[in-house]
């Protein structure tokens, strides 16, 4: 189940001309991923928002593949993690919001069904202005750490 | 006035400072052998880690005797933990890969720290997850509450919301290595990535 660096690096040089995007009017989602999970468990999504256009705010996430979707936060203090829920999320014209591991993430609650590898599933995100962005996932293994090739399928603006 | 005064209030001074000195001289004593004792067993050596029973993926009862002979990659979690969980236990793969022939001296071990939803099955079907070889263990409330005091582990669930599974675990992220006779040996930083994690445990290995 590991990925050789070689195997890494490469797939990261292809990367860029690879990524395609969700677009609202300002606001563009890139690298959207998650970890394979089972039907009835939690899952995660990591993710990028860019906004081109005025200051935005995200305020709401929602899936068909989950009973629940909400913004969390992990982080470590005094040697404990934790994670907590996070309301909603400012974002700055030209200022990328990065949802990675070990720091802000979409967790899923819930799965009506599982993620395989390989899968792709749509999530939706509300904005205050621009309302919703809908951005399809790819699902990596269960523990992968970053995007790979092909992450973040094209999405549509409703 | 003074003269009349003072005799009698040194005289019942003096049994207070007889009885401070054999204090203050037992005192010393106590802390001279626990430093004794704790520097002799190696620091914190004697106080990360210990006897342990809980529960392996079908239910069966695992100890800390069950891994004798082998070291043991301990690392507390929970699987309803969606990001930093998977990502540590990733790298713990990640390191047994690249330690080659001495992974087969090395059981990396998830325990959880939420035994009300990881039961058995779950916590075996999360391990396999990453890997053959992570072994995945729970037990009950008490047992887990055991085991965790033992290893210094911080647990607590904090609501986040109105449902059942409404709820994260803090806990301690801690990654611990402990030798073939089930003795600390040191912490692993859990931030590391595999590679990293991997050249700490081959050096610490004998």
């Amino acid at each position: 189940m590991k990925l050789p660096l070689s195997g890494l690096l490469s797939s990261m040089l292809v990367l860029a001309p690879a990524i395609a995007t969700a677009q609202g009017d300002g606001i563009q989602i890139e690298n959207a991923w998650s970890r394979a999970a089972m039907q009835g468990r939690i899952g995660v999504v990591y993710l990028t928002i860019v906004d081109h256009g005025a200051a935005d705010r995200l305020t709401g996430i929602s899936s068909p593949v989950a009973e629940k979707a909400e913004l969390h936060e992990s982080f470590s203090e005094g040697g404990v993690s934790k994670m907590r829920p996070v309301a909603s999320l400012a974002v700055d014209k030209d200022k990328p919001v990065v949802l990675a591991p070990g720091g802000y993430h979409i967790m899923l609650m819930d799965l009506k069904r599982p993620l395989n590898q390989g899968d792709a599933f749509p999530v939706t995100l509300s904005f205050a202005n621009t309302g919703q962005v809908t951005v399809q996932v790819a699902v990596q293994r269960p523990g992968a750490a970053m995007p790979m090739h092909g992450s973040g399928m094209p999405g549509t603006k409703h | 006035m003074s003269a009349s005064t003072q005799p009698p209030s040194q005289s019942s001074r003096r049994p207070a400072l007889i009885y401070g000195s054999i204090g203050l001289v037992l005192a010393l004593l106590i802390l001279g052998t626990g430093a004794f004792v704790w520097l002799t067993q190696g620091g914190t050596a004697a106080l990360v880690g210990g006897p342990f029973t809980l529960q392996g993926g079908n239910g069966q009862q695992v100890t800390d005797r069950t891994f004798r002979g082998k070291y043991m990659l301990v690392y507390f979690g929970y699987t309803f933990c969606p990001d930093v969980c998977p990502t540590t236990l990733n790298e713990v793969a990640d390191a047994m890969d690249k330690l080659g022939p001495k992974a087969d001296r090395v059981q990396p071990i998830f325990i959880s720290v939420d035994p009300k939803r990881d039961t058995p099955e779950v916590v075996k079907q999360y391990a396999a997850a990453f890997g053959s070889r992570l072994i995945g263990l729970t037990g009950t409330a008490e047992q887990i509450a055991a085991v965790a005091k033992e290893y210094r582990v911080y647990y607590a669930e904090r609501r986040t919301g109105p449902g059942p599974n409404d709820y994260s675990m803090d806990h301690s992220s801690v990654l611990y290595l402990m030798d073939p006779d089930g003795k600390f040996v040191a912490p692993i930083r859990p931030d590391e990535n595999g590679t990293e994690m991997a050249a700490d445990i081959s050096r610490l290995m004998s």
